[in-house]
Formats: C-alpha cells, sequence, structure tokens
C-alpha cells in the first residue's frame, strides 16, 4: 500500500517537473540543487523519495551522476555537520570525502564519522525512473536513446506518462520508434490495456524481435486469455528468427575461427602440400610474426605515437620478411638435409621449435606480451541480430587476402611455375637449369613468411606469448589433412569446415569438448579418406 | 625410410651350405649385458642408498628414468621395426599411469581432507554424490592393474584398427597419433570427465598397504620398475626375432610386398601397435606411485615427442638403445632443469636436430660403427663379431 | 575353364578412363605377354587382377572367386603372385630371409609370431634356381640390381603362384640376363600361368607366346607377335612410334 502511494507520489512529482521546466539544459541554478542534496542528511526513506523527485525535476543534467552514487550506496553524510558527500572507499578502513557535484576532494575520515544514505530496492527503482526521464528528454539523441532503452527493460507502468509526454516531444525519428518501443513494452505489463492497444504492441514486439521483446510477450500471455494465443505466435515467431539469428552467430564465428585457421594453416599447405616437408616449427614461426607486431608497436609507441593506428601495416612487411628469413635459415641449416625422410624432417623441425621458444622466452620473457588494436580494429557493429567485432571482420579479408595472394604466386609467378616444376619432377626441373636449392629455400620461404603474416592478425585477438605457436600447430596441421595436403583450395574448405563445425558443436558440448568432437571426427574422416577431401586422385598418388 | 641394419642373422662361416636356417638367439651379448645392467641397477642403487651414498629421492629418480626406458622400448618396438612413428604415446602412458593413479585415490579412503571414504576428495570438491561408474573396480589393485594394460590396449586396438584398416600411414599417421593425445589431453583437462581436471590425482598415501612415502616402498617400486623393464624387453625382443617379427621389419622396409606376399599388414601393425601400447601403459602404471602425481599435462603432444628422441637419440631398431637414449635425455633433464632452466629447451631442441642429421643411427649405432671399423682394421670381417655375439 | 577372366571391365579416375571395357581371358599354364603405350591401362589392369584396385564395373574372375572384392593379401592367398617393374626386396633382410618370408605358410600374425618350421630345404633349392646361393646372409640391399631381380623372382616362385604377374622384369638386366629372363618364363610357364607386361619387342619375341595390345584400357589386338605388329591400328597406336 506505502508503495503505491509512494509512486503515486514519485509520479505526482515527475509530472510537476515537466510543467515545471519547459526548456531542457536550463538549470536552475546550482544552489537549489545543493539544497535539494543537503536534504538528504538523516532522512527517512520517504525523505529521499522527496530528494530524488525534486532531483529530477530539476532537469539538471549534473545531478545525474549523484544519482548514479545513491543507487549504488556511495551518499553519506558527515556526521559532524551534516555534510552531504560522495564517498571513495581508501585503505584502513578510511574514506575519502568528495563533493557530490563536483567531485573535488573534502576529506578523509574513519568510516564511523559518516553514515550512509541508505536506499531500498523502492528507492532503487525510483532512481531508475529520475534518471530515466531526466534523461530522456536530454539534448544528446545517444542520451535519449539509452533512457528509452533503459525504460524497456525497466517495463515501470508509472514512468508511461512521462514516456507519453517525452515522446510528443520527440523529433528524431530513432528515437521515437525507441520510445514507442517501450511504451508498448509498458503497455504489455498490464493486463488492463485495452485489446488494439495490446495488439498493436505486440506487433511492435514481433517487429523488434529480439530475447527482450519476447521476454515481454511471455509476461503478456499468460496475463490476457484473449490475446495471449497472438502473443503466442509472436512469441514462436521471434524464436524463429532468433534461432536463425543464432545460425547466422554462429556461422559468423564459425567463418572467423575458420579465418584463423586459414592463417595459420595455410602457410603449411606450402610446405607440407607443396614440399612434403612437415615443418613442426610453424606456429612458432606465427609467433615470431607476432613478436615482430609486438616489437613494432613498442617502438611506435616510444618515438612515433601518431602512427599507432599505422603499425600493423608497417609490421606486416616486416613480419613476413623475418619468419620468412628465419625460415629459410631452418630450410637451409636442417630441412634440406633431410628430404626424402618425413619422419626425421618432423622431429628435427620440432627441435627448432623447441629453439626459437626457448629464444623468445629468454628474449621477451615467458609473460603475455601486450599488443595493442589500432582504432579501426576496435569496437563492433549491429548487423541485424549479428554482432560483428571490426576486429574478426578484418582478419576475415586478411585471411581472404593472404589466400588470393598465395594463389597468384603459385600460378601467376615465376617462383611459382618454378615450385611447382620442382615439385613434379625435380630433376627434371633441374635439368632444365633451374636452381632447385634455391627454389627450396624461397618457397619453404615463403611458407614460414605467410606464418609469419599469421602472426600480425593473431596478435590482434590472442595472447602474444612464447607458447602461441604451441596452440596452433595441431589445428593447422587437421586443417591440411583434413583439407588435403598439396591444394590451396583444400586449406581454404579445411580451415573454414572445421571453424564452422567447431561453433556449431560448441552451443551443445562446450568449446572444449567441441574441439575433441572435431578431433575425433578428423581422425575417423581420414579413415574414408586418408588424403583429405581435394586430395590428388589414382595412380599418381601411389608414386 | 633409411635402412636400420642393427641386430640380423648371425652368419654361419658355411652358411651357404647350412641344413637349418639361422635363428637368432633370444639373449645375444649385449642383451645380457642389458639385463646384468638392470640387475646391478636393481641391486646397487638400494645398496649405495643404504650406505648412504646416494640421497633417497636418488632412488625414487632411477625409478622414473626406468619407466621411461619401458616407454622407450615399447616405442621403439613400433617404431623402430615397423616404421610406425607414434607421436601420442605419452597417452598410453598417461592412461596406464591414470589407471593406477585411480586405484590410488581410492586406497585413500577417508584420509582425504573431505574424510569421505568413497569419493576421492576432488569429487567431493566439485559436489558429486556417488562415484562415477567408471571408476568402480578401482578399489582393487588388481583390477586397476589389469586395466592399466587393457585400457591403453583398446585405445590402440580402436585408433589403429581404424587407421590401418583405411591405410594411413607415414606422416598422417603421426599427425593423427598427435592429434589423439592432444584431444586425450583437453578432454582430461576437464573437471566433467570426473579424473581430476587440471590437478589430475595426487596426494597418494600408500599402495597395497605399503607406505607410499616410506623408503623401503620407495626402493621396492624401482625394484619393480627394474623388473618390468627386463620383462618388456624379453617380450619386445621375442617378438623381433620370431618370424613375425621379420615380416613387421619388411612391412617397414617395403609394405605392399608384404601385402602381395599374402601378408595382412594391418593385422601386424595392430599387434605391434597393441603391444607397445600396453607396456606403454605398463610404464605408466609404475610411474604414478614414484611421481606422486598424474596430471593431464602428461597426455601433452611435446611429451610424446620427447619419447622419440629418447629412442633416436639411443638408435632405433635396436630395444636398448632406446632404453640407454630414455636414460640420457632424462638424466640430461634433470641437471640441465636444476643448474640451468634456460638451457634445457636449447639443449634438447639442438639435440633433436643433431642427432636426425648426424646420427640417424644413434648412439649405439655409432658404437657399433665404431666397433666395426676396429674389427676391419685388424682385418677381419665385422660380421664375425656379431657372430660372436 | 580360364584361370583369369576379365569381361567388361571398367575403372575411371577423376574421369580419366584408365580401364574401358577391357575383356582378357588367361588359361592356366598359359604364358601372355601384354604390350600397349604408356597409359594403355597395363599397371591399372594388374591393379585390379591383384585386388589393389577396385573396378567401377564388369567382372574379374580368378580361379572362380570374384576378385572383385578382394585385397592385396587376398589375391596372394588365392594364388596370385606380383613382380614389380622396380625390384622390390626387403633390403635389411638377409636373401634367406627374403624367401623365408615368402614361402607358402600360416600368414597369420600368431601362425608366424610362434612359427618353428624353417623350410631350410626348399629355400636351398631356391637360392640355386636364382643362383644366389653364396649371398645366403647378406642382406638383400647389398645385392646388385640384377641380383635383386632374381631374389624377387625366387620369392614369387617361392609363393608357388598359379598366375604370375610380371611387370617390365627385363629393364635394367643385361642381354645375358634378359635371354635367361625369358628362358625361365617360358619354363615356368605349364606350372603356372605367366602375364608379362612388356616394352622391349626382343624381349616379347623370345617368349614367343599370344600377344594382347591395349589402348586406352581395352583390347586393341590379340594373337601371336607377328599377327599382331602386322595390325594396322597396332602399327598407327604403338609401333609405328
Amino acid at each position: 500500500m506505502l508503495r503505491v502511494i509512494r509512486s503515486v507520489i514519485t509520479c505526482v512529482g515527475l509530472l510537476q517537473m515537466f510543467m515545471l521546466v519547459p526548456a531542457y539544459g536550463q538549470t536552475s541554478g546550482e544552489t537549489s540543487v545543493r539544497d535539494e542534496i543537503s536534504q538528504l542528511a538523516e532522512a527517512d526513506f520517504d525523505g529521499i523519495a522527496d530528494v530524488i523527485t525534486s532531483l529530477a525535476a530539476t532537469g539538471d543534467p549534473t545531478v545525474a551522476p549523484v544519482l548514479h552514487a545513491l543507487r549504488a550506496g556511495d551518499i553519506y553524510w558527515r556526521k559532524s555537520d551534516q555534510l552531504v558527500v560522495r564517498a571513495e572507499k581508501i585503505p584502513k578502513r578510511m574514506l575519502r570525502l568528495l563533493d557530490p557535484l563536483t567531485g573535488a576532494v573534502i576529506d578523509e575520515v574513519k568510516k564511523r564519522k559518516v553514515s550512509k544514505v541508505k536506499v531500498n530496492n523502492t528507492l532503487r527503482r525510483t532512481i531508475d525512473t529520475a534518471l530515466g526521464n531526466l534523461t530522456l528528454r536530454s539534448p544528446d539523441r545517444i542520451v535519449r536513446l539509452d533512457a528509452a532503452a533503459q525504460l524497456f527493460k525497466n517495463r515501470d507502468p508509472d514512468t508511461l506518462p512521462i514516456l507519453d509526454a517525452a515522446l510528443a516531444a520527440e523529433t528524431d525519428d530513432d528515437v521515437a520508434a525507441a520510445m514507442r518501443e517501450a511504451r508498448a513494452a509498458i503497455l504489455l505489463q498490464d493486463a488492463e490495456t485495452s485489446p488494439s492497444d495490446a495488439r498493436t504492441a505486440i506487433e511492435m514486439m514481433i517487429e523488434r524481435g529480439d530475447s527482450d521483446a519476447r521476454n515481454v510477450l511471455a509476461g503478456y500471455a499468460p496475463k490476457n486469455a484473449a490475446l495471449s494465443l497472438a502473443a503466442e505466435e509472436g512469441i514462436a515467431t521471434i524464436d524463429r528468427s532468433l534461432r536463425l539469428w543464432s545460425y547466422a552467430q554462429n556461422v559468423w564465428q564459425g567463418l572467423s575461427l575458420g579465418s584463423v585457421l586459414l592463417l595459420a594453416a595455410i602457410g603449411l599447405a606450402i610446405t607440407f602440400g607443396v614440399m612434403g616437408v612437415i615443418n613442426m616449427a610453424h606456429g612458432e614461426l606465427v609467433m615470431i610474426g607476432a613478436y615482430t607486431t609486438f616489437v613494432v608497436q613498442e617502438f611506435i609507441r616510444t618515438s612515433a605515437p601518431y602512427l599507432f593506428d599505422m603499425s600493423l601495416f608497417i609490421a606486416a612487411p616486416l613480419a613476413f620478411l623475418t619468419a620468412g628469413l628465419v625460415g629459410i635459415c631452418i630450410e637451409r641449416g636442417v630441412v634440406r638435409f633431410l628430404y626424402g625422410r618425413p619422419l626425421e624432417t618432423l622431429l628435427a623441425t620440432w627441435g627448432v621449435s623447441l629453439i626459437l621458444q626457448q629464444a623468445v622466452r629468454s628474449i621477451f620473457g615467458p609473460n603475455n606480451r601486450e599488443v595493442g588494436n589500432p582504432s579501426f580494429m576496435s569496437g563492433a557493429f549491429e548487423l541485424g541480430g549479428l554482432t560483428i567485432t571490426w576486429n574478426r571482420l578484418w582478419i576475415i579479408l586478411f585471411a581472404l587476402a593472404v589466400f588470393v595472394f598465395l594463389l597468384f604466386v603459385m600460378r601467376r609467378t615465376m617462383l611459382g611455375l618454378q615450385m611447382r616444376a620442382v615439385t613434379q619432377n625435380r630433376a627434371m626441373a633441374a635439368n632444365m637449369g633451374i636452381r632447385t636449392g634455391w627454389v627450396d629455400a624461397m618457397t619453404f620461404g615463403l611458407g614460414a613468411g605467410i606464418a609469419g603474416l599469421a602472426g600480425v592478425a593473431l596478435s590482434q585477438i590472442d595472447n602474444v606469448s612464447p607458447n602461441l605457436g604451441q596452440s596452433y600447430i595441431v589445428d593447422s596441421f587437421m586443417v591440411v589433412v583434413f583439407g588435403g595436403a598439396g591444394n590451396l583450395w583444400g586449406a581454404l574448405a579445411g580451415a573454414f569446415t572445421l571453424g564452422i563445425a567447431n561453433k556449431f558443436l560448441e552451443p551443445f558440448s562446450g568449446a572444449v569438448l567441441a574441439k575433441v568432437l572435431v578431433l575425433i571426427f578428423i581422425i575417423l574422416f581420414i579413415q574414408k579418406r586418408p588424403r583429405g577431401l581435394f586430395a590428388l586422385k589414382g595412380r599418381a598418388v601411389e608414386a | 625410410m633409411s635402412a636400420v641394419k642393427g641386430e640380423r642373422a648371425v652368419p654361419a662361416p658355411q652358411a651357404g651350405h647350412a641344413a637349418t636356417l639361422n635363428r637368432r638367439r633370444l639373449l645375444n651379448t649385449r642383451g645380457w649385458t642389458f639385463l646384468l645392467v638392470l640387475a646391478a641397477v636393481a641391486v646397487g642403487v638400494p645398496w649405495l642408498n643404504a650406505t648412504g651414498a646416494l640421497p633417497d629421492y636418488a632412488v625414487s629418480l632411477v625409478g622414473k628414468y626406468l619407466c621411461f626406458a619401458l616407454l622407450a622400448i615399447a616405442l621403439d618396438l613400433l617404431w623402430g621395426y615397423c616404421g610406425i612413428l607414434s607421436l601420442g604415446h605419452a597417452a598410453f602412458f598417461a592412461l596406464g599411469g591414470y589407471a593406477m593413479g585411480m586405484h590410488l585415490m581410492r586406497e585413500i579412503g577417508d584420509r582425504g581432507v573431505y574424510a569421505n571414504p568413497d569419493l576421492p576428495d576432488f569429487m567431493v570438491f566439485l559436489n558429486w554424490q556417488e562415484l562415477p561408474w567408471f571408476w568402480s573396480g578401482f578399489d582393487m589393485f588388481w583390477f586397476a592393474a589389469l586395466m592399466a594394460l587393457f585400457v591403453p590396449g583398446l585405445l590402440a586396438f580402436v585408433f589403429g584398427w581404424f587407421a590401418f584398416r583405411s591405410r594411413v600411414t607415414g606422416v598422417y599417421l603421426s599427425i593423427i597419433t598427435q592429434a589423439m593425445t592432444y584431444a586425450l589431453m583437453l578432454a582430461f583437462f576437464r573437471n566433467e570427465m570426473g579424473f581430476g581436471g587440471n590437478n589430475g590425482l595426487t596426494d597418494f598415501k600408500d599402495v597395497l598397504g605399503f607406505d607410499l612415502a616410506s623408503q623401503e616402498t620407495r626402493t621396492g617400486l624401482m625394484v619393480l620398475s627394474a623388473i618390468a623393464v627386463a620383462i618388456g624387453f624379453l617380450i619386445c625382443r621375442a617378438v623381433v626375432i620370431s618370424k613375425a617379427g621379420k615380416v613387421i621389419v619388411g612391412i617397414r622396409d617395403a609394405e605392399s610386398r608384404m601385402r602381395f606376399l599374402g601378408y595382412r599388414v594391418e593385422g601386424y601393425k595392430l599387434f605391434v601397435f597393441v603391444l607397445s601400447a600396453m607396456l606403454a601403459g605398463l610404464a605408466g602404471a609404475l610411474y604414478t606411485p614414484q611421481v606422486g602425481i598424474i596430471n593431464p599435462g602428461e597426455f601433452s603432444p611435446a611429451n610424446s615427442i620427447e619419447v622419440v628422441i629418447w629412442v633416436a637419440l639411443g638408435g632405433r631398431g635396436t630395444l636398448v638403445g632406446a632404453a640407454i637414449g630414455a636414460v640420457i635425455v632424462a638424466a640430461a633433464k634433470t641437471v640441465l632443469t636444476g643448474l640451468f632452466p634456460e638451457a634445457w629447451l636449447f639443449v634438447l631442441g639442438g639435440m633433436f636436430v643433431f642427432v636426425t642429421i648426424f646420427m640417424p643411427r644413434g648412439v649405439l649405432g655409432v658404437w657399433d660403427a665404431m666397433v666395426d671399423g676396429m674389427w676391419q682394421t685388424r682385418g677381419m670381417d665385422p660380421r664375425e663379431r656379431r657372430l660372436a655375439s | 575353364m580360364n584361370l583369369l577372366v576379365l569381361d567388361g571391365v571398367t575403372r575411371s579416375f577423376d574421369g580419366f578412363k584408365a580401364i574401358n571395357g577391357l575383356t582378357l581371358t588367361v588359361d592356366p599354364g598359359e604364358l601372355r605377354a601384354i604390350i600397349g603405350p604408356n597409359g594403355a591401362g597395363k599397371t591399372t589392369m594388374m591393379d585390379i587382377v591383384t585386388g589393389k584396385t577396385r573396378p567401377d564395373g564388369g567382372i574379374v574372375r580368378f580361379d572362380g572367386h570374384d576378385m572383385s572384392k578382394t585385397d592385396e593379401a587376398g589375391s596372394a592367398r588365392l594364388g596370385i603372385g606380383r613382380k614389380f617393374q622396380k625390384p622390390t626386396v626387403f633390403e635389411t633382410h638377409t636373401v634367406e630371409d627374403n624367401l623365408l618370408l615368402s614361402l607358402r605358410d600360416n600368414r597369420s600374425v600368431f601362425g608366424t609370431l610362434f612359427s618353428k618350421t624353417d623350410h631350410a630345404a626348399r629355400i636351398a633349392e631356391l637360392l640355386a634356381l636364382i643362383r644366389l646361393e653364396d649371398r645366403r646372409l647378406d642382406l638383400a640391399a647389398d645385392l646388385s640390381h640384377g641380383q635383386k631381380q632374381w631374389l624377387e623372382i625366387g620369392m614369387l616362385l617361392a609363393q608357388d603362384p598359379k598366375l604370375l604377374l610380371v611387370d617390365e622384369p627385363a629393364a635394367g638386366m643385361t642381354d645375358e640376363e634378359t635371354a635367361r629372363t625369358a628362358a625361365l618364363l617360358r619354363d615356368l610357364a605349364g606350372d603356372h600361368a605367366v602375364i608379362v607386361v612388356e616394352h622391349d619387342m626382343e624381349f616379347v619375341r623370345a617368349l614367343d607366346c599370344k600377344v594382347t595390345v591395349l589402348h586406352q584400357g581395352s583390347v586393341l589386338a590379340e594373337g601371336p607377335l607377328d599377327t599382331v605388329s602386322a595390325n594396322e591400328q597396332v602399327i598407327e597406336v604403338y609401333l609405328g612410334r
């Protein structure tokens, strides 16, 4: 009973506020705000409610932080002089007292010198509503949009009149639409809403189609027998679209994971696929690319901070060269002595990988290194029901670009031609004047360089640590084995298939088990097609 | 696959007219030497420990090396003789270790932190109400010991049956065995699996009534490990010198010829794979009580590859060499990680590169070449030296 | 009763018809030479007969058994021996062990594991036949190319097959060895059916047997060498070049 009365009072107070304050942005003077705030000392719940109402009535945007602080329980009053303050905890059971409006430091006192202005749930709701109203008519449209969204979430029938008033005054279409949705949601809270209004509101919820809208309908359905069918159908419609969007989200995340796998595996597709060399140090070449990015960013941070957004463009060619050079060293120093002995190559390159790991650990330390996202890779945007982060999007594009680059190198350049010649018939190629040793080194270097590029991309989404490479090596071999060695398209198909499969399994099985299931699937798949998806067929394979 | 000569038939001087074929003996000089060394370790290490010349921890350390030696012998049978490079042998070792660990967990009984007579501590901690079905029976030692052999053997059988039947060979097989152990590692890290998650199984108290913390028990386990190595060696050696062993080496060298001779290659591979996995499981079962813990880290692909370097360093296709390699690398690891922790991975990595490029036949291979060379400089046929062995 | 029957057999790889409606019969004890240009389907045909490759269609029967469902080991057990173009012996085994592994015996895992029989007499016989008595305890890897060819032939004889498939036996042999090989194959015919795939016309002439010419996966001509080599089509696709 008391609650109802209080909400009526609040409501009336708020209504008064709108009448009293015709235009926004016009402050009622700091002194009146301070007077109101000072009332909080020793106030009971009703008194606090009054203060909240009055504060909201000022329409002064500076009171919003005060209300937030009050809601969070950070407002205190000093026992000695009843001064109302905001307080921060500092060590030794002390509090730092701040001016609630300006944030200026007033004093540091023992906890018992002050008393907290306590709020209960009812008051919190009052504050929310007040804040919603304060912001509903803010001059800033973003603030208004947020306020409308907040009202939609709270769905407090008491705010309906305020919302109506704000809606009437609203000129921005987007904000108005958001407010109408909030209004519809509030209407559906009330079983007494007229059937025609309710029907329109249900339509709007279906239109909105997200899980919040679904909750509104689910709340309404049992309240009104006449319209429950419409609401149920609405829920079903929303469920269907939500399911589609969640599939789409899975596909998107799968593509994203697939692009990472593709980046990690595509260099292998060159060294393993084209040359038949098992390079277990491939992951470490990826790691070298990531550390190159780190070094470039450190350099930019200290000497040319304005270049930070360009850091990846500088790091990419450097990473390609660094990893490529290391790759060429591995080929000339180790791998070339072991051609035709794949298992030995595997072991020797594993040894190289251990050395590279420890070298990086000794130079950069064992801990994760911070690599920053340039501004164009930060944040996210919404596409229908999808949330798309910029860094993932760029990495997908980057992976595809690297893929196309590699296709180009293999098909259209002299190096690519010589590579294919050497792969198909080494002796013949040598007789035709191709320096097979040089081609081997370049091919391996190309694969290694691509691994370095992958490292640049991975530095944006993963921890840059000496273990970076290890975490990708099994996965990337799986991609090559699944896709079929010696075929770039196989790597592409393999990476995206595995990525998407992984993401579709995750909701049912959890991330780790999904990975295990995918590994088991590949192990079984190899039974059926021992040479992968895009394998060469026929007698040639047996040779 | 490069030809690994290693052991071969002992030529009788007038062999061309021999009425019977030359058979290799189960134990040649090298085999006897190996068994004698094992016996010397089993007797000598406890004796030195009793006189105070060796610290207590050294006994368990030797026991641990012996487990590694058995694991290496198991892998050598598979890789050195059959040419199948498993990068997942740590999985069989760890499964054996877990089987024994589960028994040791049950043995703790109500002496755990939560004093629950039925549930191991980690299950109480995770609010499990009852023992999962796959933990039943592990309170009995004989069952756990059986499972330590059976589970790795079963996994090897199922995995091998699929892989060999579809003729996955060489590098592809190596990579999927690595994926297998990787998948198992991920799975065992999960608490829901019921094997203690991250922390694995530990805090063991006793086995068959013997206190695991006492030096007598530790010595006993070390001696048991030495006996297990001897038995493992003899089993592998018996297989290798049999006609089946010849078939297995033939598969390594010319698989398709074996098929066209009418041998079902899959069956032989499967036999070797399963036998090798069971020996690895036995090694793991002995390992767990001696180190006092088994956790999912034992499944890590890096561990499996380390086993391969033991075999490669010692000399593959020799069995004895594998055991030597395991002890050399494990001892080097103990010393170096203690003295220069930064240097260990450099040394291990360098070892992989050096051995594969410069010592493809391993320590024993180099030894054989040296001795052969000495015989030749004295104008004698090195084959006669082997004749004497 | 034919020993080997191929009737309308087809097999394609990625759309390329390696074998296209191949029909061929071989009688028990017959010696048959098969010739044809590269890509005519000779090797694929042998793969199909030995169960290495499954046919897409058609009938393959050997000694009354359907061969389209068997594998290499199965075909060997039914009595088909195959010699590769490149001599394939067990390099790290001794010559006698190579023969021991080839002799008819229990081939199961446990059969060989506990095998006690050593077939010493039979091995000595074979060694005499392939003239490798004094190399008995040497590793096969240490043999010369020609000796490896002989060892492989010895291994096939040890199998005692009903049908021998021989892929270019004369490749890499000296003239004297070639002549000896031709004589040996003629000797073998009668006890065993022998199919020889060969490029060397002199060798085929020395075999003095019925010749089948393959072209694009099917039979182009069949008959004595003189008749076949007079055939217009054969000259066009093969001999004329």
